[in-house]
């Protein structure tokens, strides 16, 4: 008896949902998050998802005036590549989602992207710093962070500004580390500072060969571009040498583990990133309130990004419904999307350039405060520097 | 006859002139003779090195016109003495348990490096509990040592023991392939039961010695040499000091003691050695004791001065040191200690004149060392002190 009512209960709620799913197919617009929700990096990716649903809910009435709806599909890529591409698989194959916000991992991020540029899908990064994520050139592909190749010039800037003559410049040999440290050094070169040696290294545990010639040449900075497990390392053993000239890294540094592993010598170490933990944004003070009302925590570095991504996601549907007096394709969405100009988001005014950069980057150095790693989000902002994308930056110099 | 040959290996002179007379006492067999050897051996080799560095500054002068190869090497000279000749003693110290294992067995325990790993653990362990409960910057530096030492040594020599009972013993008459795949599979399980243990119990991956918290570590001395100021730290002495007595101990417990007598003489002879009443597991087990126990003791004070590790420590300073033991000879204890000196003295020579050429760098400097291992081995098979020894029967 219990069988058949909830037999008969089951089916009248698959019709029921096929009804609604037939009149959705009118007026319900998706917008998708990628994201790790689960695993060790799941603490940015489910802040990051969390800021989408509140930018969706609160900055979706224009749109809903219009008369569709807008529905969050949060998908989980684990932070791995091949999760990531079989969701985007999923994702294309749901007609009316019309944008995706993601990843959190570059890694993650260039299969997908190829997946969704792939069936026309606008895909908006609130993290991904890889410059071959825009480099490709896709048109549905942008980001409202900044690039790694302009984050050693941004390094080697404001060494410039400290007076700094001389500089050790060291990396991890990674694709990321010795990347941003050769953009360093050519800044650096360019700018007058004496570059004294330039090294890669593997060596994760004993640096005292690295630290003697280091200490012999007695540079002003050390730059070390790389990830904090090794640099954290390096610097307690090189101040335990008694080196004590300035340090800095990339974003890589970001993560108190660095404080943990260097302990009282990483205080004073100087570091870039693309983006800012959401307490350094001017305008995003409203937005931390809600988070906190909203979840019960305050908001993780790249939540305040996903709210902007998630806003010119937005603000390209509005345009594109206005465009095509109705339900829009997935190419004029993208096209909305790259069109949206001067918007003024929690993390600046942002416009797109042909590849999907924002025409003006903005850059952080930040200082390490404190030997304890629970003080890490106080670190200090010293510096935002605006620098001009590849594209900008080239087209500025022809004129 | 064979008895007393073997149990007779000191030689008594029925008269002694005075020079015979100092060189059979003990103070000359077991303490000035050994440091003798290491001290001319390092003093050797440092001199080798520094003249070749010098050489090839002048030859090659550096490609960055600001800096002056010979000055720089003036400058780093005696930094890189001391780094080299104190990782050179870590190296040493590993590079005997493979020895040691070799001499008795004839086989490569590939899950040496994971006694190093474990003894690096265990000072961590003991050097957190200390901080934990405060009492880290009341004790006097020297005992805390010593303590975490004697932790280091008990839980890597009891392992190694353990190690031989379960996985190798059984596995004694089995073709000689059969143990080096279990060594290395316990080498796995050493690496993930650790990660594990660590993970689970502190959620830490990068274990931190504390040792930056001591005011005595955390600064280095610094000693005037003519112009230049050299920073020493004390860890790296700690590491030279602590070695050259347990090396001296060592020394002392094979060539001095009965115990030493047995394991000299199942390495000669497993079988030949039980017939005449030595304990042949007995002295095996003790090898994997001694072994391990240096194995540890290396690991706590390479984590020491180093200041973080992680379970996957030991194998890069295990590969050098089995090199080490090759080069010196396997099998042969004083070739151990030489070739671990080698490798160290060469290694940080290399990389503090290779960095001056941007064309090569540090990268290259193992290609270079293990060039010098193969040359060696070129034209000395068996290793700087190794002997040929004929198949036996």
């Amino acid at each position: 008896m219990k069988q058949k009512v909830s037999i008969i209960i089951a089916v009248a709620l698959a019709m029921l949902m096929s009804l609604s799913l037939v009149q959705a197919q009118d007026n319900v617009i998706k917008i998708a998050s990628q994201t790790p929700l689960s695993g060790p990096q799941s603490v940015l990716g489910v802040s990051m998802r969390n800021a989408v649903e509140l930018a969706i809910e609160q900055l979706s009435g224009p749109i809903e005036e219009l008369g569709f709806k807008i529905e969050f599909v949060p998908y989980d890529d684990e932070a791995k590549p091949d999760k990531g591409t079989s969701n985007a698989n999923l994702i294309v194959a749901d007609e009316s989602i019309l944008v995706v916000i993601g990843h959190l991992n570059s890694g993650v991020a260039l299969p997908a992207s190829e997946v969704y540029n792939g069936s026309n899908l606008a895909m908006i990064s609130p993290a991904n710093t890889n410059p071959n994520i825009t480099d490709r050139g896709y048109p549905t592909v942008s980001r409202v962070c900044g690039r790694d190749d302009l984050q050693g010039p941004t390094g080697a800037e404001f060494a410039n500004q400290l007076g700094v003559k001389s500089v050790y410049v060291l990396h991890d040999t990674t694709a990321y580390g010795e990347g941003v440290a050769r953009f360093f050094r050519q800044r650096a070169e360019e700018l007058g500072i004496t570059v004294l040696g330039f090294e890669g290294t593997e060596e994760t545990a004993n640096f005292d060969s690295l630290i003697q010639p280091i200490l012999a040449l007695n540079p002003e900075m050390v730059y070390f571009g790389g990830i904090y497990s090794q640099m954290g390392i390096f610097l307690s053993q090189a101040r335990a040498q008694g080196f004590d000239g300035l340090f800095m890294g990339p974003d890589g540094t970001d993560s108190s583990e660095f404080a943990q592993l260097a302990g009282e010598a990483g205080v004073g170490t100087y570091y870039t990133s693309v983006a800012g933990p959401a307490n350094i944004y001017p305008n995003a003070a409203q937005f931390i309130e809600d988070y906190k009302e909203k979840f019960g925590e305050p908001p993780q570095p790249f939540a305040a990004q996903a709210y902007d991504a998630t806003a010119i996601a937005l603000l390209g549907l509005q345009s594109a419904i206005e465009e095509a007096g109705g339900k829009p394709t997935r190419e004029q969405v993208a096209k909305a999307i790259r069109a949206v100009t001067d918007y003024e988001g929690l993390t600046g005014t942002i416009t797109f350039d042909a590849n999907g950069d924002p025409e003006i980057g903005l850059y952080y150095v930040l200082q390490v405060v404190s030997a304890d790693p629970a003080e890490w989000s106080n670190n200090e902002l010293l510096a935002t520097l605006e620098i001009p994308s590849p594209l900008t930056a080239a087209a500025a110099k022809e004129e | 006859m064979s008895t007393t040959a073997t149990v007779q290996d000191r030689p008594v002179a029925p008269k002694a002139n005075t020079l015979e007379l100092v060189q059979q006492s003990w103070i000359y067999r077991f303490l000035l003779f050994p440091i003798g050897q290491m001290l001319i051996f390092i003093a050797g080799a440092t001199i080798l090195l520094t003249v070749i560095a010098y050489a090839i500054a002048i030859a090659f002068p550096a490609p960055n016109p600001n800096i002056d190869l010979v000055t720089q090497i003036n400058r780093q000279l005696p930094g890189m003495i001391i780094s080299g000749v104190s990782i050179g003693f870590v190296y040493s110290m590993i590079a005997l348990g493979y020895t040691l294992v070799y001499g008795v067995l004839q086989f490569i325990n590939f899950a040496h490096s994971e006694l190093f790993m474990v003894g690096s653990a265990t000072g961590f362990v003991v050097m957190k509990a200390l901080e934990d409960n405060g009492v880290l910057k009341e004790w006097n530096p020297i005992l805390m040592i010593l303590f975490m030492l004697v932790c280091a040594m008990t839980v890597s020599g009891i392992l190694a023991m353990l190690m031989e009972r379960i996985a190798y013993r059984p596995l004694r008459g089995a073709p000689r392939l059969v143990p080096l795949i279990t060594a290395i599979g316990i080498s796995f399980f050493l690496i993930d039961f650790v990660r594990a243990g660590f993970a689970i119990t502190r959620n830490e991956f990068n274990l931190t010695y504390p040792v930056r918290s001591l005011e005595m570590f955390a600064t280095p001395v610094r000693v005037a040499i003519g112009e230049t100021t050299v920073n020493v730290r004390t860890t790296s002495i700690m590491i030279i000091i602590s070695a050259v007595i347990m090396l001296v101990i060592l020394n002392y417990i094979v060539n001095g003691t009965k115990l030493g007598r047995g394991i000299r003489a199942v390495a000669q002879d497993q079988t030949m050695s039980g017939l005449l009443g030595v304990n042949v597991n007995l002295m095996i087990s003790l090898t994997f004791l001694i072994g391990g126990a240096f194995g540890g003791a290396a690991g706590m004070l390479f984590g020491m001065n180093v200041g973080t590790i992680t379970p996957y420590v030991g194998f890069l300073p295990g590969l050098k040191a089995f090199t080490a033991a090759v080069l010196g000879g396997i099998g042969n204890i004083t070739g151990a200690l030489l070739g671990g000196l080698t490798i160290g003295i060469v290694e940080a020579f290399l990389n503090g004149v290779l960095v001056y050429y941007p064309a090569l760098g540090q990268r290259y400097t193992d290609i270079l060392t293990f060039s010098v291992l193969i040359l060696i081995l070129i034209f000395r098979p068996t290793g700087i002190l190794g002997k040929r020894v004929d198949e036996k029967v």
